[in-house]
């Protein structure tokens, strides 16, 4: 005999040629596979439309960025590298697996192109990318087994904990790696054997070792090894195959498809149905996601890509304050409740409403929508939306908590969730030491450049009022031609869309775009982030919206404004991030620059910071909603800054200085500890 | 089970300033935002909550003028199925005993087990469903925070008795009842929910459908007259304490430090 029998020709027992199983096992495993998908598009195919072959060069990017080159697995770096070397591995070794199928059929079977130099290299790449998979899984396996990270804990209330599945697969991954060179070794030590040719193989590779190890073994032993491997590979590729569809492991097949799916615009909210016009927004029969197929198709593969990582309920603040929210078991919940509902055969079964059968109303009110997990998820799954999606749906139902339904009330009647006069919007400017010194252009009657947009909060709330009067006096000194709406202005409506009251924000929007757009401005500038976003990401056909910080950060550059130098040397500044001038619109370094243009001013960054700034406590009507938790969130974030040695907290967000404020009572850090707003500090150093 | 819920538009006191007007008889009733009074909707939503485990329906009523179809639409988007306008020039200016006498002319005419009212409204006498189950001569039960149904003739309903106890009383049907908030969670209502209904028909009826002697009620018949409407001076003892919410919390604790209270 001069070389080896591959399983194309090999005769088991000296009669059965095992070529039957190598064409039996992939049939019946496609077969399968085909089957399993079919049963799992069932859902996607009743789910609600979903608008996602936009952008496609944005899409293009993220698959580039975010799939192949796995940014944002490095976030959580041991378990990111890990991940890195497996997908990497998984990639390379597609193409090593789909040609070990043919060789079942085909002895000595090479892809097309890969017979020359290339498959020499693709080799060499091929055993280290074996190699090190098999660490991975190793080293992810004693991890997950022994080490077992907090944040894969499954809480009791969410079911039982998934660390088996877990082990299992990366069991079946390390088989694969096994199997695959064995098969390989044992050809080579026979080959060497026979013709003691040392065939070139990547040093220290899984396959070097094992045809090391073999080198002393029988021919005959090696025959056996070598089509015996070749069956255990074949069968575990096909179990594998046919096994990610059941499971957590689904992320490998859908990931690339999330992720090119995934969300490409910031900070706004998806229409309540796509290519619905908000003018037919009446006709619909019924509002926002209460059953399981009113979900969007793409929200379903969240469903389903969802890896069960934790990152996502890891950064989540209200996770961390112990209010009854996850974003990880939201997704979980949903997955599982498909996987009952649609089974792999047999009748589907009739959803139920989705907060009586799977959620809890609490658990969908106890989001803040800052954005953390979806910034987190390594897979693209959103949150926000479906949040939303289900908040429409109460609101639709009338189950609002009665701590929500008073301001909501006031907003329609009176635009502000306070029930205060519309009169009265103004009243901020009526100071009697500001108006001694200042006036306020009413846009109403006059005409500006430029439109302060002050929102309901700092308009109505004794202490924010000073905030107005603040941004006022900056933008006089940096010389913008400005006025105010009065009492033409209604709320944002930033959260009574996020609340999923949807007509009221939309009669919201209509009442203030038909003032802005009266008055003629060229330019829109707020010092509330949570107005900032709603009128530049969810109203439409307005003027440019810049934030306070931004306008600060500009007329610095140019010389416009210029400050003192630090009047409180002493104290250490820290900067808080509000979720929606940060996270959902990407100012973090204006509101820096700014602060860094007061000469002497000490400055410390929190651990979370920028993209992984750690929310307040919510702004809008969530300072109305009262959530069961452990703790506020906003003490967790005075502890935070408290940490990194901070004594003062700048932030640029009324309701991110309301909660703070109170959270440093709650904490007991008075006298040890203030908060700031931007436009105070600003303003107070002013030249 | 046929409920008939008594509801009146009042102006919202969660979100108005309230101020007398010049003459000093009233409220100043420029710019107030109104809304249905809040012990109604609570007597709609049980009403509403009922129907929904024994089956039946659910009427809303009111007697005021135009305007007060907008409470009526706002009771119907909750789940009510229909509403009755009673509006007449002559009923203006009805006391308690007008309202309770229009009620009952417009109740006669149908057929209804239960009859619902809040508690009291904007003007706290608490007394028009007291009066309209006299008239009515049906038995009565006030400030109710709980209501079992038994069956068809008779329901056990509850009330809360000074220190925190509860009371439970069988009461014949029909019969009239006046709701205390607290006994449900009213639900939401949105404006998506009053568009849905804007256009279902509400009856309009005056005195003369209801065969009302025009002069027996409104001005003409109320016998209890409002003579004057105040804040009442400050007394001794009494002192309000001014400035921002700082100042004025700076004030009080200072108060209660001086008096030994902190």
């Amino acid at each position: 005999m001069s070389s080896i029998i591959g399983p194309a020709s090999y005769k088991l027992f000296g009669f059965f040629p095992t070529v039957i199983l190598s064409f039996i096992l992939p049939i019946i495993g496609i077969g399968l596979f085909a089957y399993i998908m079919a049963r799992r598009a069932a859902p996607l195919v009743r789910a609600a439309p979903d608008d996602r072959f936009n952008a496609i060069g944005k899409r293009i990017k993220n698959l580039v960025v975010i799939w192949l080159g796995q940014f944002r697995q490095p976030r959580y770096m041991l378990a990111g590298v890990l991940h890195i070397f497996i997908f990497a591995g998984f990639l390379i070794l597609s193409i090593r697996s789909t040609s070990l199928v043919v060789i079942g059929l085909s002895d000595g079977f090479v892809l097309p192109g890969f017979g020359g130099w290339l498959g020499s290299v693709y080799n060499f790449i091929k055993d280290y990318a074996a190699t090190f998979v098999l660490i991975a899984c190793i080293v992810a396996a004693i991890r997950r087994g022994i080490y077992k990270p907090q944040r894969y804990a499954v809480p009791e209330k969410y079911g039982k904990d998934h660390t088996s599945e877990a082990v299992f697969v990366l069991g079946i991954i390390a088989t694969l790696m096994i199997s695959e060179s064995l098969f390989e070794a044992s050809e080579l030590a026979y080959a060497f054997q026979h013709t003691g040719q040392e065939h070139f193989l990547a040093p220290l590779s899984l396959v070097w070792i094992f045809k090391a190890m073999l080198s002393p073994a029988s021919q005959q032993f090696l025959q056996g090894l070598h089509i015996f491997m070749y069956f255990v590979h074949d069968v575990t590729f096909f179990f594998f195959l046919c096994f990610l569809p059941l499971g957590k492991h689904f992320h490998v097949i859908t990931s690339i498809f999330n992720v090119f799916f995934m969300r490409v615009q910031k900070g706004n909210i998806k229409p309540v149905q796509h290519g619905i016009k908000d003018e037919e927004l009446d006709d619909l029969e019924s509002f926002g996601v209460k059953k399981l197929e009113d979900f969007t198709w793409k929200h379903m593969l969240d469903f389903y890509s969802c890896a069960d990582c934790g990152r996502c309920s890891d950064q989540c603040p209200a996770n961390a304050c112990g209010r009854p929210l996850s974003p990880r078991f939201i997704t979980i919940k949903a997955r599982d409740l498909m996987f009952k509902n649609y089974p792999l055969s047999g009748e589907i079964y009739k959803s139920d409403l989705l907060v009586e059968d799977i959620y809890t109303e609490d658990e969908i009110w106890s989001c803040t929508t800052c954005g953390a997990c979806e910034e987190e998820c390594p897979l693209g799954i959103e949150y926000i939306d479906k949040m939303v999606d289900m908040r429409r749906g109460m609101v639709d139902e009338g189950m609002v908590p009665q701590s929500l339904q008073k301001p909501l009330k006031a907003l329609e009647k009176r635009g502000n969730p306070y029930g205060k006069m519309e009169k009265k919007r103004a009243d901020w400017a009526k100071d009697k030491e500001f108006k001694a010194s200042h006036t306020i252009k009413d846009l109403g009657k006059e005409s500006a450049d430029t439109l302060y947009f002050v929102d309901s909060i700092t308009s109505y709330d004794d202490n924010l009022q000073e905030v107005a009067r603040r941004t006022s006096i900056i933008l006089e000194k940096a010389g913008v031609d400005f006025g105010i709406l009065g009492k033409g202005e209604k709320d944002s409506g930033n959260e009574v869309l996020r609340f999923g009251e949807e007509m009221l924000y939309q009669d919201l929007k209509e009442q203030n775009t038909e003032a802005i757009l009266e008055s003629g401005v060229k330019q829109i500038v707020t010092a509330d982030p949570h107005a900032y976003n709603a009128l530049k990401n969810d109203y439409k056909g307005l003027p440019l919206v810049r934030h306070i910080s931004q306008v600060v950060a500009e007329k610095i550059t140019t010389g416009e404004l210029d400050l003192k130098p630090c009047q409180d040397k002493d104290k250490v500044y820290v900067y808080h991030d509000p979720c929606y001038l940060g996270r959902h619109n990407g100012i973090y370094e204006d509101p820096r620059q700014a602060l860094d243009a007061i000469d002497g001013l000490t400055r410390v960054e929190l651990e979370k910071s920028r993209d992984r700034s750690f929310c307040c406590g919510g702004g809008g009507l969530m300072l109305f909603y009262e959530p069961e938790e452990e703790t506020r969130m906003g003490v967790l974030r005075v502890n935070m800054a408290a940490e990194a040695g901070a004594n003062v907290i700048v932030t640029a967000c009324p309701f991110c200085l309301v909660n703070i404020q109170d959270a440093i009572k709650v904490a007991g850090k008075e006298g040890e500890i203030e908060a700031l707003d931007f436009t105070e500090l600003i303003e107070s150093h002013l030249n | 089970m046929d409920i008939l819920v008594c509801v009146k538009r009042v102006p919202d006191t969660a979100e108005n300033e309230f101020e007398l007007n010049g003459a000093g008889n009233d409220l100043d009733r420029d710019d107030l935002v109104y809304s249905v009074n809040e012990w109604d909707n609570y007597a709609v939503e049980e009403a509403i909550q009922i129907v929904d485990k024994v089956g039946g329906s659910v009427t809303v009523i009111t007697v005021g003028d135009d305007e007060s179809e907008e409470v009526l639409r706002r009771e119907m988007a909750m789940g009510a199925n229909s509403g009755i306008l009673l509006s007449d020039d002559a009923f203006e200016g009805s006391d308690g005993k007008g309202i309770a006498a229009i009620l009952k002319a417009e109740i006669e005419k149908g057929s209804y087990d239960l009859i619902l009212s809040g508690a009291q409204a904007d003007e706290g006498a608490g007394q028009v469903g007291g009066m309209l189950a006299a008239m009515l001569d049906y038995p009565y039960a006030s400030l109710v925070n709980k209501i079992d149904i038994v069956d068809d003739k008779k329901i056990n309903v509850g009330r809360e008795i000074e220190g925190g106890n509860q009371e439970m009383n069988e009461i014949q049907l029909p019969c009239v009842l006046s709701i205390q908030t607290g006994i449900n969670e009213p639900r939401y209502v949105g404006i998506r929910g009053i568009r849905k209904v804007a256009k279902l028909e509400i009856p309009i009826k005056g005195a003369d459908d209801l065969g009302i002697d025009a002069g027996s009620v409104g001005d003409a018949g109320a016998k209890t007259k409002r003579v004057d409407y105040f804040v009442p001076d400050m007394g001794d003892g009494a002192e309000m304490l001014e400035g921002s919410t700082d100042e004025i919390i700076e004030k009080l604790i200072e108060r209660l430090k001086a008096k030994g209270g902190l």
